[in-house]
This record gives C-alpha cells, structure tokens and sequence, in this order.
C-alpha cells in the first residue's frame, strides 16, 4: 500500500470544498459536494477492503514529520476506528442528498461547512497523534457550530451556543490532559503511547478525568446531555444526523482509544461511578422522552439513552461488552441518522416538529410509514435489526461484570419500546383528520433513495453482523488483554509488599 | 425440506409484503396461502418422520450470527419431537387461518398487508420453535411480539386497536425484562446458549449459587424464574394478563391464530423446551403451577359475565392456558404439551366460528344483540357446538371416550391431584372450579348466542369501565365519518359465511373431535417415551391409581356448570338480566376483570408519564441548565442579543473566531513549550 489512502480520504473533502468555492452557484456546489462525498465513501470502502482483520494493530500507516518535538502526522487505522471512517463517510451522502432541497440560502457555504467537516471527522478517526487529534476534534467543532447558528431553527443563536460551551468546556481540560502526557512522556504519538502507557496511578487520575470531562460531554452522558435535544432540535436535518451519527461518537471513540489503554488504573477506578452516569442517563432520559412534545427532542433523548448503553459496556472491559458498545455506536449512527432523516422528510412538508401536529400519516403516506416503522423498531432493540445486537451484547457484558447493572439497563428496554411506539402512534397512526395533513404527499424518490438503503443497512447489521465483527474482534481483545496486563502490572507490585510484610 | 418449512412464509411475507401494490390482492392472498399450505405439507412430513417415526434430532446450520469473543449464537433449525409439535399446530392453524381470511377480509381494502402480516407472524413463530440457541428463541419472541403489534394495530385508524397493539408490545416487554435477564444469567453460569450443552451441564449447577442483585440466590432457581417471567408476559399470565383481553381489537383471524392457538402457548413451550432446566428446581416448579392454576381461576371468574363475543374466548384462552402451566409445574410437560396441541384446534376453531357468527351479524360482537342464531347459520352452530364440547371437556371417563379436550384437560387436572403435594392440591382445587366456570360461560356464549329469541334491536346497558362496549366491533372505523352507527341485521340478513370460511372451520373441528382420542397413546401413553426422546423430560407414569371421585370430578362440574347456564339464560332469561342489573360487587369485579387495569394505570402508567415530565422540567430545565452552563450560555446570550440588534447578525462569528484564536495560541504554546 503505497497510495496514502487515509490522507485522500480525510482531505478529498477540502478539496470537494476548495471546488466549490471557485464555482459557488448552488446547483453546482450540490452536484460537487455529492460527487466528493461519494468519491470519499467508495475510497472509505476500498480501505474497508484492503484492511487486514487478522492484524490486531495499526494498518495503512502514514508518518511525516509535522511539528517537531515527536509531534508528527500520524495516521492510521485498527479494528476500533476502520469502521467509524466508513461510518462517517458513509453518511455524509445522505446529508447532501437530504439538504438538496430543503436548504435554499447559502448553498455553497453549506456545502463547504459539510466538507471541511468531513475531513476533520474522518480525521479524528485516522489520527495517531495528540496533537493532530485534538486540533482535528475541536476543529469539527467550527462546521457544526455554523450549521446549527447560520441554517438552524428559530432558536439557533441559544443552541449553538450551549453547545459550543459545554463541548469547549470539556475540551479545553482535554487539551490540558495533552499538554500534561506530553510534558511526561515526551511524545504524542498515540501508538507509542499505548504500548507503553505507564503513567502513575495518581496522574492517570487526573488525565482520565480531564479526558473524562472532554468525552462524556460529546458522548453525552447525564448530567452533560442538555446541549444535544436543543442543538438538534435547532439544526437543520443534515446537522442532526451529523450530530447523532458522528460527533456523539467520538466520545464512545476517545474512551476505547485513550482512557481504557491509556490509562488502565483509572479506568478501573472510575468504572462504578461511569456505570452509574449510564444508568442514569438510560433510565432517566427514557422517561424524559416519554415526556417529549417535539420529534426531534424526543430522538434526541433516546440518542442519550443509547449512548448510556454504550458507556455501559466499554466500561465493563470485557469482550461483549466494549464489542457490544462499538456496534451500538455503529448501529445508532445508522438508525439516530434514519429516524431524523424521517423527522426531515415532514418537518419538510409542514414545517413543524411538533408531535400533535400529526396523526394519521400511514394514511397518505405508507410507504413513509413503513420506513419509520423499521427505524423505531430498531430503536427499541428488536431482534433482526442492528439496535438488538449492540444493545444484547452492552448488556450481557454488563450482567457478566455486575447483574446490578444489566437489570436497571433492561428496564431501559422497555421504556425505549414505550416512547418510541408512542411517538410512532401519535404520528403514523389514527385517522388522518388535521385538514393541514389531506393533502400530503408520501416519500419522493429522492426520499426514497435517501431511506430505502438505511432501511436495508438496518436490517442487514441485525441478521449479519459477521463483517463487522470480523473488524473488530482482534482490536478489541488487544485492547482487553493490554488492560488486563496493565492492571496485572498495577496489582502485583502491592501482592508482593503484601506478602513480604507477611514474611517479616 | 425443514429450513423450507420455516423460510417459505418468509418468501410470502416478503413478496406480499414488497410486490402486494404490483401484483395485486388476490395474488398475494395466493402466494402466501399457497406457501403456507406447502410449509403445512412439510411440517406433517417432518412430524412424521422426526416425532412419531423417530427420527434423529435434526439441526440445521443456516447462517452465523452473533459471534463476539466467547460468545456465539448462530440461525438454525432444529427439528426435535416438541419442535415438530410445535410445526404442525402453527403451520396447520396458520395456513387455514390464511384460507379463512381470504374470505373474512374480503372487503379490506389492505389485504397484501393483512396476508405479509400473517405470513411474517409464522415465519417469528417457525423461527422461535425451531430455534437450537436461547437467542434465536428470544428472536422469534420478539418476532411474533411484533406481528402481534402489527396484526392488532391492523385497523390503524381505529384508537382503541392502536392502545391495545401498544399494550401488548409493552407489556410483553415487562415479561421480555425477565427473559432477557435470563438469557444473560445462562450465558454467565454456562458460558453458552445453546439448549443442548446447556441442559447438558444444568445437573452440575445443582444447589450452586451465584451473585445476582447482591443476594446470592440458587441458580437454578433464579434463571428458570426469569425465563418464566418472560413465559408469563406472552402466555398471558396473572398479573401479565391484562394484554390479551385488548388485543381481541384486531381482525378475528388474528385473534384465532395468534391469541389462541400458537403466540400465546410460545410460554407453555419456552417452559417444556426447559424442562431439564425447571426440573432441577423445585421451588421454580411450584411457582409456575401456583401462576398457572391461579390464572385458570382467575381468567375463568372474569369469563363468567363478558358480553362480546370474543372476549369471552379470550379470556378461556387465558385460563387454558393456566391450565396447561399448572400441569408444566407439576412435571407433567407432556401433558402440558398435549393440551396446547388439542386446545390450539378448538379454540382456533370457536374463534373462527365467532368471526363466521360476526361476519353473519355485519361485524356486531354483542351477544346480547344476539340469539336465535342457530337457524340461520346452522354449520357455524354445529362447528361452535364441537368447539364447545372440546373447550369443555365432554368425555366418558371409564371408557376414555371424548372430545379432544377432555383428553388433555383431564389428564392435567389428574396429574396436579397424582402430584400429592399441597401446591398440586391448590391447582387441582383450582382447576377443577375453573373446569366448572369454562363449562358456565361456554355455554352460556352458545346460548346466548345461537339459542333464545333473537334480540338484534335490544338496547343493552353498560356497567362497568369495560371499555370493550365503546367499539367492540371488528372493522375499520370509517375515515371519513368517524365513528360508525352500528345496527345489527335483522334475522332474515343473517347468513352463513361463504365456503372459504367454512371448509377452515370443517378441518379445524376433525382435530377438535379426534386430535385427543387419536394421539393420546404418543402424547401421554405408552408411547411417550418413544415419541419425546431427549426432547422432553417425561414424567414416569402416575396415573391409573386415582380415586373414582377425582375421575369424574370435571365431568360432573362440567354438567353443573352447563345446567347453570341453560337455567338462566334459556329457562329464566330474565332472572340472569335482573342479577345482571342489580351489579352485585362480586359481579362488578368480575365484570372489571379484578381491576387490574386501573390498578397498572394509577401505579405504572401515570407515574412514569409524570416523572418524565418533572425529570425534564424540573431535572433537565430547572437544576442542570439552571446550575449548569446554562447560567453562563444565558449571560453570553444577553450579551449577543443586544450586539446582534447593533450589528448584522454575526457577532457569534466574531465570537467564534475569537475562541479559535485561543485554542490555535494554546497549541501552539504547549508545541514551543513542551519542546525538548
């Protein structure tokens, strides 16, 4: 492999971006911003498919010099992030596809938001360095502020504020962190890092901590979840699915990728109160949803209830649990992406979010019914979609490491079904009587381009998940044995003071 | 052949499902009949070949699954002797449940839909008997759940099928909770979920326990009680119950096929395909005969006094199937099995004799606005007749001569007295009461229904919070006129159903009057060894030895309870109207089905939808923004509000670069700093 496919895949999107500029009518800025993120996709594929799964490590490595001082770029790919690159490009087109119409101002700078936020995502993904890592994750920021303050709701101002904060807050303690490793360890190159992680316990602490803070904000995780109802609810539909597909990812991404190898001890330390924050966030966001009034709102709570699912199984460091939590980001960023496609798809026609403004949709629009049926399917979890597997595996992980856990966890699963096929009643179902919804139109085909291969995507993560478990499973019990080992070194040091103070 | 069986209603499903717009209703209606019958075909086949030829255990690999680290579940097929059981009850009901929709929904204007539906319900269904793992099981669980949801939904312009498709699919859940615990337990105790090595290796966890919910419980034990609260969530037990009275919303083909003859026994068969599980607890045994025979009581006293049609089967449906966990409880699964295999025929029939009875009343279910039916429908009374005498039980005890219920019913009330233990006395007790009110409200259905004077145009009173009397009808409410004014037809309009319905309803009845005589002997006889194997733990035999008394006892309560039922509702009609009306408490209670309804409402229901509410408000709005960032967010904002009006709108840019500019300097100073 001598073609850097990580660095095309990253910055093929600046330079879709860079097109647009140079030609900025609207029309054509779609049809590039399309083309590019098509073009980024099938090289995201190709990369799929040259992947090595045997191999537990790093792959398609790229090194140059960047800053000095052991800061360089480094890229590279293993089991845990090759399939979040494919996730992100994946999605990206459906983004496009889904703002072909309904974004009318601005088009070229939308477009060029999207792209540049592309490439720092697919990024974050591909980066082994600290440096380029955190200047990849806060630069995605930027994009995604601007889409929700410039093509946002009504109250766009206030959301893309709260969530500049919150994240910023978090990143700023995380960059610190950074500052901390590389004034210790004298490099931020993440792999020489991880396999040699031997910060002290009482710094690790307070590195998993500033890491923490970074993380459980983007994740989100209770009690820092409020940010995400109200930036989804302001961003426009394209802005959601970034948002719940991607961003809320690279939390669940920077535990598996720093806190559990990085900092082992810690880890171990604070697994009880993050098993705690999950629990909460699963139980209490389930029933704030149960409360919403607004589609998107409603999404955006159960995305917290997922993601809690997710915290829950990394955390317990055991096979099913931390594979379980990466095919649920996998899975939810399909089916979070799917269910505010859906919101777009009406929020499109009449111009309102809210639940009660609806009510016999499958009426005139069955084909729509059936598509959203599949996506709250999979959003309760049922068996033969890819919400099951993820959500089966969290959670069988969690009862092997504490039955506590797992048994508060399911009581998730059923109010998941409640709010969910209450949000499906009050919408789809009943007689089509508001006189504002006689005359709506069921999907277009351009709809139907954008939800028949989610629909199929769902459906196939949750018969065949063989693919990508082939991906993850080497990764995973790298990480799982390097952890144990490191905890291994941690413990016996005190065994044999213990013993010796027996001896004496 | 045996992945044909599970996968051809798949094929229909999907084709009606995706191509029904194209090819049209009557095609798909073909199509997916036409697979079922074959998948019938082969299931008597397999029947044949693997339970009563004994064949070999059949497992079929078809596709990996879920493999991550140790754990591993893949899709297969298992055909054994209980699964072959299993195919030829859903396979045989389901396809004569397809031909009798042909003409019951005729008039649909969604009949591709209706068919995918039914077809998907029997492909969870094949797929959860079939199953070689616990998590396939919970797969087709979840599977049949949802057609459940679909099928009762299916009138989606209806309110009241919508609040009944979402009780269901969330009740059953609370049942799931138990279930899934369950699945998790086995996997950490086994380190597998596979039936065979797991029941392979259940011996040794005798007596063991391990930690679960800080306590330290018996293993056993604990993982059959969890597995059993799933049973008790999709078999409609005690205190799970309350779905399935609501799910009688849907169409009554469904209410035949899923909520009589095979979803609801998916409990009944989780708890036999287990029983080397259950049988190493004895604790978990007396639970589920405690459970069962409390809600054969149960279901059969709120059975005494319904007035729709369909309601009244559905709660014998609840109370059989009490009946066939008591017998679970008391190791005698194959009784237990014996009775899902008879019941499922004559209840699929009594409901599809009732859909023929409310086809002929233009879709009244009232029975009070009945009577006098017999004349006019004479093959529907004959078939309800031969439904009844099954349901109830109707046989010579010494000559061992009956109908196909009296066979299993009675084998299972002897088997709780053969048990000798004091849970076995409180089910024998039990059951043998429930025998009477099944054999009062049987007939007291048929009476009111076929006999008496017809009373299409009596105005019937209501008492009670039954919500049932509000749009106890089996159609689609009009879209455009709302509610419906309903009349039931004068005496002359009522007519038989066509030959489609009826031809079900004749195959249906052979099994109601000769599946107990003809397949006793395997089931339950001599040959029962032989026809289970390893698929089933068979109790040794303890019957022959009963006293003359326990012999006749549900023959003679069966008797009582017909006579009761022909004094008041054809000697004295007037007398049962006056206690009717009079609403004594226990007739209220009954009627009221106990309460438990309001009860769930005021403990479950309101009290979650609140604390969502005060969790958001409160929690979200009031403590974490108001504590949280927010405080700052809102000072930033008044800021930007006032700038905005100032400047053009873009001052969060300004702010924006403004913050970047810090991140870049921060960077840039711990790369200069930090550098050795």
């Amino acid at each position: 492999m001598s073609l850097p496919i990580l660095s095309l895949c990253t910055f093929v999107p600046l330079l879709g971006a860079l097109a647009i500029l140079l030609m900025p009518k609207p029309d054509s800025a779609r049809w590039i911003a399309q083309g590019t993120t098509a073009v980024v996709f099938a090289l995201s594929l190709v990369m799929w498919a040259n992947f090595d799964n045997a191999n537990p490590g790093f792959q398609m490595v790229e090194k140059l010099e960047w800053l000095g001082g052991g800061i360089s770029y480094h890229m590279g790919v293993d089991g845990i992030s090759m399939l979040f690159v494919v996730l992100t490009a994946g999605l990206m087109p459906f983004c496009i596809l889904a703002s072909w119409e309904s974004i009318e101002t601005r088009v070229a700078e939308y477009m060029v938001a999207f792209l540049v936020l592309e490439t720092m995502m697919i990024g974050v993904f591909c980066a082994l360095d600290l440096v380029l890592f955190y200047v990849l994750f806060e630069a995605g920021l930027i994009p995604m502020f601007l889409i929700i303050g410039v093509w946002g709701g009504k109250r766009r101002v206030y959301a893309s504020f709260k969530f500049f904060l919150y994240t910023f807050v978090g990143s700023v303690l995380m960059l610190l962190a950074i500052m901390g490793m590389y004034w210790y360890a004298g490099t931020t190159d993440i792999v020489a890092l991880l396999d040699n992680p031997n910060f002290p316990p009482q710094m690790q602490t307070w590195l998993w901590l500033a890491f923490f803070a970074s993380f459980a904000v983007k994740m989100p995780m209770w009690p820092v979840h409020t940010w995400l109802p109200d930036a989804h609810v302001e961003a426009p539909t394209a802005g959601s699915v970034i948002l719940a597909g991607i961003l809320l990812k690279m939390g669940g991404y920077g535990f598996l990728r720093f806190s559990l190898p990085m900092f082992p001890v810690a880890t171990e330390m604070f697994a009880p109160m993050v098993f705690t924050m999950s629990v909460i966030a699963i139980i209490y966001t389930s029933l704030v949803a149960l409360a919403q009034e607004d589609m998107k709102k409603l999404i955006a709570y159960s995305s917290v209830a997922h993601m809690g699912f997710v915290t829950m199984g990394i955390f317990t460091v055991n096979h099913q649990g931390i594979e379980g939590g990466i095919f649920q980001m996998l899975s939810h960023g399909v089916v979070a992406s799917a269910l505010f496609l859906c919101v777009g798809v009406v929020y499109d026609r009449m111009h309102t979010r809210e639940i009660a403004a609806y009510g016999g949709l499958v009426n005139r629009m069955p084909l729509y019914a059936a598509c959203f049926l599949v996506f709250t399917l999979a959003n309760v979890g049922m068996p033969g979609t890819g919400g099951f597997v993820g959500e089966f595996l969290t959670m069988l992980g969690a009862f092997a490491h504490n039955s506590w856990i797992a048994i508060f966890a399911a009581t998730g699963v059923i109010l998941s079904a409640a709010y969910a096929l209450l949000l499906y009643r009050r919408v789809v179902f009943g007689a089509l009587v508001k006189p504002s919804l006689k005359t709506i139109q069921d999907l277009t085909a351009r709809e139907i381009a954008l939800l028949a291969p989610l629909v199929i995507i769902t459906i196939a993560l949750g018969i065949y998940p063989k693919p990508v478990f082939d991906v993850t499973t080497p990764a995973v019990a790298k990480l799982i044995s390097d952890n144990k080992a490191a905890l291994a070194a941690h413990h016996a040091p005190k065994v044999a003071i213990v013993q010796k103070e027996a001896a004496q | 052949m045996y992945a044909a069986i599970v996968f051809l209603p798949l094929l229909g499903c999907v084709i009606a499902g995706l191509l029904g717009r194209v090819i049209g209703a009557r095609a798909s209606e073909l199509v997916t009949t036409g697979l079922l019958f074959a998948s019938a075909a082969l299931s008597v086949v397999a029947f044949g070949q693997v339970a009563l030829g004994g064949g070999e255990t059949q497992i079929i690999q078809v596709l990996s699954w879920i493999h991550s680290g140790s754990f591993v579940a893949d899709w297969t097929v298992r055909v054994d002797s209980i699964t072959a059981v299993m195919l030829v009850v859903v396979t045989g009901v389901s396809s004569l449940v397809h031909l009798y929709s042909i003409g019951y929904m005729h008039e649909d204007p969604h009949r591709p839909r209706f068919f995918s539906y039914l077809s998907l319900f029997t492909f969870a269904m094949l797929m959860l008997v079939t199953s070689n793992n616990f998590l396939q099981l919970f797969f087709g669980w979840e599977g049949v759940g949802l057609a459940s949801y679909l099928l009762i939904g299916f009138w989606y312009t209806k309110p009241s099928a919508n609040a009944a498709a979402m009780k269901a699919f969330i009740v059953n859940r609370v049942g799931d909770f138990g279930f899934a615990l369950g699945i998790f337990g086995i996997w950490t105790v086994f380190g597998t979920l596979d039936f065979d090595e797991v029941f392979a290796a259940a011996p040794s966890m005798v007596g063991r326990t391990f930690e679960f919910a800080g306590m330290y419980p018996d293993i056993l034990t604990t993982l059959c009680l969890l597995l059993f609260v799933g049973a008790m969530g999709k078999s409609a037990q005690l205190g799970l119950h309350i779905w399935l009275p609501d799910a009688m919303e849907g169409p009554t083909p469904v209410s035949a096929l899923i909520h009589a003859a095979t979803m609801v026994t998916a409990g009944v068969f989780l708890v036999c395909r287990c029983s080397p599980m259950f049988e190493l607890s004895p604790f978990a045994l007396q639970f589920v005969t405690i459970v069962g025979a409390s809600t054969a009581f149960f279901a059969a006293t709120v059975g005494l006094f319904q007035n729709d049609i369909k309601r009244v089967i559905a709660y014998s449906t609840c109370s059989q199937l009490g009946y066939m966990f008591a017998a679970a409880g008391v190791a005698a699964y194959n009784a237990a099995m014996f009775h899902l295999f008879t019941h499922a025929f004559f209840k699929a029939l009594l409901f599809l004799g009732a859909g023929s009875v409310i086809h002929a009343m233009h879709h009244e279910q009232d029975m009070r606005k009945m009577g006098g039916l017999a004349k006019a429908i004479p093959f529907t009374w004959a078939m309800m007749l031969i439904g009844n005498l099954a349901l109830t039980g109707v046989g010579i005890p010494l000559l061992h001569v009956g109908f196909a219920g009296f066979y299993s019913k009675d084998a299972i009330i002897n088997s709780t007295f053969a048990a000798h233990t004091g849970v076995g006395s409180y089910a024998f007790t039990l059951l043998l009461l429930a025998a009477g009110m099944t054999s009062f409200y049987a007939w007291r259905q048929f009476l009111l229904t076929f006999h008496g004077p017809y009373r299409g145009n009596a105005a019937v009173a209501d008492h009670g919070h039954q919500p049932a009397d509000d749009h106890s009808h089996d159609e689609p409410l009009d879209d455009d006129h709302g509610h419906h004014e309903h009349h039931a037809p004068k005496l002359s309009e009522v007519h038989e159903s066509p030959l489609v319905m009826l031809v079900p309803l004749g195959v249906l009845a052979l099994g109601a009057l000769f599946s107990g005589g003809v397949f006793f002997q395997y089931f339950l006889g001599e040959g029962a060894h032989h026809f289970w194997r390893e698929s089933l733990v068979v109790p040794e035999g303890h019957e022959g030895h009963l006293p003359l008394w326990v012999e006749f006892g549900p023959l003679v309560v069966t008797i009582i309870g017909f006579l009761i039922a022909y004094y008041y509702y054809i000697l004295h009609p007037k007398l049962a109207a006056a206690i009717q009306a009079k609403q004594s408490p226990i007739y209220l209670f009954f009627y009221n089905k106990w309460y438990f309804d309001e009860l769930y409402d005021l403990i479950f229901v309101r009290p979650a939808l609140k604390l969502g509410r005060f969790l958001w408000k409160r929690g979200d709005g009031t403590v974490i923004d108001g504590l949280g960032p927010d405080g700052i967010a809102a000072r930033v904002l008044d800021a930007t509000r006032g700038a905005v009006k100032l400047q053009t709108g873009y001052l969060y840019h300004y702010a924006l670069a403004m913050l970047l500019g810090v991140v870049a300097l921060a960077t840039w100073f711990v790369v200069q700093g930090g550098a050795p």
